[in-house]
Formats: structure tokens, sequence, C-alpha cells
């Protein structure tokens, strides 16, 4: 059933050629960051040319290069292995944790409910920015400690939807029959109505990938995220610093980085509602 | 109606002493110790003992907590850990400013944006919308962070016509605040107006809609007599319940211009380590949104005649 709806979602993007394209673009950096993982992205700290040359036709220098002669787009594909990272991360966290607790929530009812809606509630009161800024002061700036901060304020959202789409479908006649023939809650949870709210999953992680990737980039300018490595947001804050001089290509080269993985999130993941959201089209 | 306020009032205490807990455990029992981030590295015992003592750190942590529970109830926050300075003026002028940051642009982008959804709602699926909604999925796929640098730079560095960054106080606060409002306005509009088109489309599709056109109405007059006055109720109610959001926006834009308001006073907090400010702005962020999310519902309310309040 799961593999089912991951088919359907990945054929009706395949389709259409806007979804389509964005998919790719996706797949490039996903590839990015599996080569990084791999130590086959080419070093960053090599000086590649003389100090702030523009852009010119060849790899290393595409995006010109630094106060230093490194090559900027070397710098942006590391940054790109970093924002995939903590997206990938942050996922991988939130939707699960998520989803069960929503399952949870809508399954059992009752006092199960109420404590699961009022962690909620409590998480949602505090604005994002507050709530991953206390955690992250609280357990150190880092990659890991950004994931779970980021993770600990998305996970809302997921929880809300899957636990309203339970509800919907917890009295529906396959459910009873289910439980007239003698299944067990846990059962009835995992492979009856799980496969039947997974959509709500599937297209959260669209969402909360990208939302990762927004905030780990404002919260590392801030200088409150990621201190060692590259990222996305280290490397604006050293470009805004440089454009004053005319240099614009740091900037631009990680802009452009950022916004083609930022506008691809953004067409998949509404591509994915529409295609897996019943209510719609 | 009393009796409303007073039950949902009540419903929240449960929430805001989460929230207390939550931020408690984070900044006291979790989080790094300020007294060591005050003296540095080479303190003498004595001298960190004395600190913890002044601060009121050596008590345990539930007594601690209850210190903090009290101060909840009583508005009263105490003394930043820093400057020793008492946290209500300091609060009330910094919420101050940061209001006069982000209320401006918020109202202004709401027109606006309800201006532009109306238009692109009347020309569904024809170019416009279709133009429109690529271009606002682009805006918005730009970080926030792009538009305050490239328009810091264009506007106020290269053509002059803005201070880049900085704060004075009174009229003259106007020249500063001035970038900081237009960097909201274009940064909002793109999710407003998707919202606003998608609420009059609603509207659009509904059966009274159908009727007024059935009986000749203009399309002009379907818009302004009958989807308008509908689609305010969730226009109102969704503005309301953002409001005590907008502090995200007042972070970054003061961090970017070097405004002394909330936001400002939030990040050096966490880099000093600054307990009380900290805690303090959480727990007045929970409360404001317990109070507008209590306004938004009595506004619906009395605004949909269909909903009860009970």
């Amino acid at each position: 059933m799961a593999a089912g709806i991951a088919r359907k979602a990945l054929g009706s993007l395949w389709r259409r050629p806007s979804p389509r394209v964005c998919l790719l673009v996706l797949g490039i950096y996903v590839l990015i960051a599996l080569l990084g993982y791999a130590q086959m992205l080419p070093d960053i700290d090599a000086s590649v040319g003389g100090s702030e040359d523009p852009p010119s036709w060849h790899w290393a220098t595409l995006l010109g290069t630094d106060i230093l002669g490194r090559s900027v787009f070397y710098r942006v594909l590391a940054g790109a292995q970093t924002a995939m990272t903590i997206g990938f991360l942050t996922t991988a966290l939130v939707i699960p944790f998520g989803t069960a607790l929503g399952l949870a929530a809508g399954w059992f009812g009752g006092r199960v409910d109420a404590f699961i809606t009022w962690l909620y509630t409590v998480v949602v009161s505090i604005p994002d920015i507050l709530l991953i800024t206390a955690i992250s002061y609280a357990m150190g700036k880092g990659l890991t400690s950004m994931c779970l901060a980021i993770a600990a304020t998305s996970w809302v959202g997921v929880m809300r939807l899957v636990r309203g789409e339970v509800l919907k479908h917890k009295d529906r006649e396959y459910v009873l029959a289910a439980r007239a023939m003698g299944v067990g809650p846990v059962r009835i949870m995992v492979s009856e109505i799980l496969p039947n709210v997974l959509h709500v999953a599937i297209v959260m992680a669209a969402l909360v990938l990208l939302s990762a990737v927004k905030f780990e980039v404002i919260l590392t300018y801030l200088g409150l995220g990621i201190q060692e490595g590259t990222s996305w947001g280290l490397l604006i804050a050293g470009a805004s610093q440089e454009l004053t001089n005319g240099i614009w290509w740091p900037l631009a080269g990680t802009v452009a980085a950022m916004f083609a993985l930022i506008y691809s999130l953004s067409v998949v993941g509404d591509a994915l509602r529409d295609a897996l959201d019943p209510r719609v089209g | 109606m009393t009796a409303y306020i007073l039950r949902r009032l009540l419903l929240a205490v449960p929430t805001v002493l989460g929230v207390a807990l939550l931020t408690f455990l984070l900044f006291n029992a979790f989080g790094p110790d300020p007294v060591r981030t005050a003296l540095g590295q080479h303190a003498t015992p004595e001298a960190i003992a004395n600190l913890r003592q002044q601060w009121g750190l050596d008590r345990s942590l539930p007594t601690q907590f209850v210190g903090f529970l009290g101060q909840i109830v009583s508005f009263d926050y105490g003394k930043s850990f820093v400057t020793g300075d008492d946290l209500g003026t300091q609060l009330r002028a910094g919420a101050l400013v940061s209001l006069s940051v982000v209320a401006p642009p918020f109202l202004a982008g709401g027109a606006i944006s309800i201006g532009l959804a109306l238009f692109i709602a009347r020309h569904r699926e024809g170019l416009v919308d279709r133009g429109a909604r690529v271009l606002f999925i682009a805006g918005m796929s730009v970080s926030a962070l792009v538009y305050v640098l490239v328009m810091q730079y264009v506007l106020a560095f290269k053509l002059g016509w803005f201070p880049i960054s900085g704060y004075e106080s009174g009229t003259a606060a106007l020249r500063y605040l001035a970038l900081p409002w237009l960097v909201l306005l274009v940064v909002q509009l793109g999710p407003d107006i998707r919202l606003y088109r998608t609420l009059f489309l609603d509207e659009a599709a509904a059966d009274y809609t159908r009727t007024a056109r059935a009986k000749g109405a203009s399309d002009g007059r379907v818009m302004w007599r009958h989807i308008l006055p509908n689609a305010w109720i969730p226009i109102i109610t969704t503005n309301v319940t953002t409001i005590p959001f907008l502090i995200l926006g007042s972070f970054l834009m003061e961090r970017f211009f070097s405004i002394p308001g909330i936001g400002s006073l939030t990040i050096d907090a966490l880099s000093r380590g600054d307990l009380p400010i900290l805690k303090a702005v959480t727990i007045l962020s929970a409360l404001a949104l317990v109070v507008f999310n209590l306004i938004s519902d009595l506004l619906y309310a009395w605004a949909d005649p269909r909903v009860r309040l009970g």
C-alpha cells in the first residue's frame, strides 16, 4: 500500500513537465550530498585562481573565487551538502514522530489524546524562532542540536493533520470490519489506518524539508546555527560584507543554489498535494 | 459571553504552565550555566558562589520554578542578570520599538494583498493568475535574508535613499524604519496573496455566488457585495492569530538593521546567558498567543451568526 502511494505520487509528478524538472533538480541535490559523503566533492580550501576573480567558464571558477582565491562554486556545493543533511535528518525525525503521535492521539482518544494535544498546544504557543533558539541555547550550537530544534517545532503540523485524518477513518467500515474480525488495535493502526493517512505524511515531508533548509540558513546567518564546516548561511554572511566592494558573485551563486532547491521543493510539494489529497482535484 | 471568556482563560492555564515548564527546563535545567558565561573560565569559586546566590540560582530547581510561576502571575519578571535593569521597563520599551517595526507593513501589506488577490481571483486560471502563481512561488523561494541584503545594498548603499542601519527614537526613527518596512512588505506579499486568493476562490465557488450571478449581478458587484463580505471572516481571524508571530519578522529586521527592539534584546540575551529576559520573552509571547486566539474566536462569533460561543 505504502509502495503504491509512492509509485502513484512519483508517477503523477513525472507526467507533468514542471514537477518533472523540479524532481530532477532535487535528484541533483541529493546526488551532491551523497558525493559529499563519499568524499568526492572537490576540496573547498584549495586555491583555484587569483583573489576575487569574477566567474568564468571553468568548473572551479564557474561562480568566481573568494578573497583567498578559493572556488565559490565548490563552497556552494559543500553548503548544499549541509543543507540537504539538515533537511533530511530533520524530516527523518519529524515525519515518523509526528505521524506516530497523530495516530496515537486520533486512535486512542481520551487521556492519550488530551496529553498529546496539550503538548501540541504548548509547542505552537511559542513562536518557532524562540523555541528553536532556546533549544539550540540549551543543547549547544551545532548540526545535531539544530536538527533537533527545528524538528521540535515542526512535528506539530504533521501530528495535527494525521490526527484529523485518523479521526475521519476511525469509524469507517473497513476499520469496523477489521475490529469485528478480532484484529488488535496496534495492528489496525499500523496496517489499516496508517496506509490511508500516509499521504498526509508524504506531503508534509516536502514542507518540513523546505522549512528546515530555510531555517538552517537564517539561523546560521544569525550566528545561532552551524559553527564549523560550510553552510549557505555562513557563505551569505561572508558574501554580504564583500558586496559593498562590488564582489557580487558569492552572494549571487549562493542565492541561486538556495533558490533552485527551495523552488523545486515548493513545486514538488504542491504537486504531491494535488496528486495525493483526495479533496483536491 | 463573560462566562465563555473566563472558561477559555481557565483552559489556557495548562498551556501556559506547559510553556513555563518547557522554558524553565530549557534555560535553567539543561542550558549552559549563565554564571560561567558571565564570569568566564578563570573565576574563583567564591565569585561563582556569590553571583549564583545573587541571581537566585543557588536554590533548588523546584523552588526556582515556583519563583518563576510567581513572576508570571505578577507580571514582574525581576531584573536582567547582565545590566541589572528592571525587565518591565526594558521589555515595554523594546515591545514598542518592535511594534513600530512590524505593525505598519503588516497593515499596509494586508490591504495591498487583499486588493491584488481580488484582482487575481477575478482572472482565475487566466494569464494573470498563472503568471502570479509562478512569481509568488519564486518570490517565496528566495530567503528573507536575500531580500534584506539586496534591498539594503541597492536602496541604502548604492542609491543612498535610506540609512543602511541604525535607530534613533522619536520621529527620526521614521528614516531608519522605512527600509525594514519595505522589506517586510515585500516578503509578506507572496504568501498573503496566495492565501487570500484561495479564500476568495472558495467563496466564488459557493452557491450564493452562483445565485448572484444567475440573477444578473455584474462581476464587480459579485466581488464587492457578495464575496468580499463573506471572505472578511477568515481574513480577520487568520490575521488576528498571526499577530503574535510577527515577532519572527521583528527578530530578523532588528538584527539586520540594528534596531533595539525585543528581537535584539533576545539575541543579545542569548549570547550573554541573560535568562530572565529569555524566559520573560518566551512566556509573554505565549500569553499573547492565548489572548489573540481568544480575540480571534470572539471576532469570529461576532462576524458569523452561525457560530455560537459555548
